[in-house]
């Protein structure tokens, strides 16, 4: 089935750009909590942006631009490759949603821990990697789950711009076929299972995780 | 990057506006209406209710809102009993079918939103309902859903805005709201920056206009009710029971 394919393809973008997007929300929550103002003004700008917008603009304005800037850097019409439109704009935005949720989970810990790490005289990366980001994520968690809920659905829009995932193979299936509902209730399907395996997954990452008296 | 182009297009994709915001708003209103029930059945101890109410929102909030509303678009004209009967009027309208899959997908959030909100009213404050009274249906109008809502006020503006944004997948049936507008735009004249970044200034737009609407919201119903104002008034009520 053309299906296999898709859902391979919505898989990995989902993934890939869900991995990505999480180290840029890191570096973006760590920048809006850094002494240096130009930068959490720069990053401020970024997350408000990228969060006041439709995901479905992003999307078209980078596969569209993506095409008119390679194209006049070459010389000649050159498409953008829609797998890597698709994993840059789902990038940008995961990247602005889970900074601010890497945000809010880094300000929950007590100042204590990170005063602690100070002074058993752990350099500041040590402190990130270490003391903060492992106490930050079991916080983060559910609101990390719920974005990654909404990561999975949001790769459906990458099929408008002709990336050919779950929704796509569906379209061109109810085309040809002249099924619609068939091959969409089919792709709503394969879409349910995947955001409950993500459902599953982080219910379990959450018990392995959970904080007592939390 | 042309400025000036910039701006003429931000001109003519305003004319998107009032049908991103008829779209938006139509379905919260809807959705909101249909959310407020399915939440006390959701939360019913009875499982006859809350399972059906379950499955909806999981199926709603598990699939994508573009899956949803291609199945109401193109799906439902497969089913020959639709096509001969006098819904296929509304259901062939892009426009209707947009208004219908943001309407259920919205009332399967705030169904959910809104139970998170009814759990958490304190259990005093309905044995408190209870003790002077009030019948199940007072109860819930007059203590818990006020209680609730007011909980959830904060939640509920995130869904607004979420839908806010959903509503730019109505492009992808043809309707010419802002994103329909500004696809078109460039097909014709092949300039994306200019015209996708100038949609984009009119969502941001909207969605602060709606983020500080609401805020004023917040905090006319969150800080409003004087914090001594209650006690008084309930100490004054003692007052009168007790001469």
């Amino acid at each position: 089935m053309q299906f296999v394919e898709g859902l391979k393809t919505t898989v990995l973008l989902a993934l890939v750009s869900g991995a990505l997007g999480m180290i840029v929300g890191l570096l973006a929550a760590a920048a809006k909590l850094s002494r240096f103002a130009p930068l959490r003004v720069v990053v401020g700008a970024y997350t408000t942006i990228v969060r006041g917008v439709p995901e479905l603009l992003i999307i078209l304005l980078i596969y569209f631009g993506g095409t008119v800037a390679i194209s006049s850097f070459v010389g000649r019409y050159v498409e953008i490759n829609a797998f890597s439109a698709g994993v840059l704009a789902l990038t940008i935005v995961f990247g602005a949603y889970t900074a601010e949720i890497f945000r809010g989970a880094v300000l929950s810990i007590s100042r204590g821990q990170i005063e602690a790490a100070r002074s058993l005289g752990l350099h500041p990366w040590q402190t990130w990697l270490l003391i903060i980001l492992p106490l930050m994520m079991r916080i983060a968690l559910p609101a990390l789950g719920n974005q990654w809920f909404s990561l999975i659905k949001e790769t459906s829009l990458i099929s408008i711009v002709g990336l050919t995932d779950i929704m796509r193979v569906a379209a061109v299936g109810a085309g040809s076929m002249r099924a619609p509902l068939t091959f969409y209730l089919a792709a709503s399907a394969l879409y349910l299972f995947l955001t409950s395996l993500a459902l599953v997954v982080f219910n379990l990452l959450e018990r392995r995780f959970a904080v007592r008296g939390h | 990057m042309d400025a000036e182009l910039l701006l003429t297009s931000m001109m003519t994709l305003a004319s998107g506006i009032p049908l991103t915001l008829i779209l938006t708003l139509a379905s919260l209103v809807i959705g909101l209406v249909l959310s407020v029930p399915l939440a006390f059945l959701r939360t019913s101890g009875n499982k006859y209710f809350s399972l059906p109410v379950l499955a909806y929102t999981y199926v709603f909030r598990g699939t994508p809102l573009l899956v949803q509303l291609f199945i109401i678009y193109y799906g439902l004209g497969q089913i020959e009993f639709i096509r001969s009967s006098g819904l296929w009027y509304v259901l062939r309208d892009p426009f209707w079918c947009s208004l219908l899959a943001f309407s259920l997908n919205s009332a399967a959030y705030t169904t959910e939103v809104f139970r998170g909100g009814i759990l958490a009213v304190p259990s005093g404050m309905i044995d408190a309902a209870q003790a002077i009274g009030m019948t199940p249906l007072q109860q819930k109008r007059k203590i818990i859903l006020p209680i609730a809502f007011r909980g959830v006020l904060p939640s509920y503006v995130n869904e607004v805005i979420a839908l806010l944004k959903a509503s730019s997948l109505a492009s992808t049936v043809t309707l010419l709201e802002i994103t329909g507008l500004s696809r078109k735009l460039v097909s014709e004249t092949f300039a994306p920056y200019e015209i996708f970044i100038a949609a984009g200034i009119l969502y941001l737009g909207l969605t602060s206009i709606f983020t500080s609407g609401f805020r004023v919201l917040e905090t006319r119903w969150l800080n409003a009710p004087p914090k001594q104002a209650a006690p008084d008034g309930i100490i004054a009520k003692q007052v009168v029971h007790g001469s």
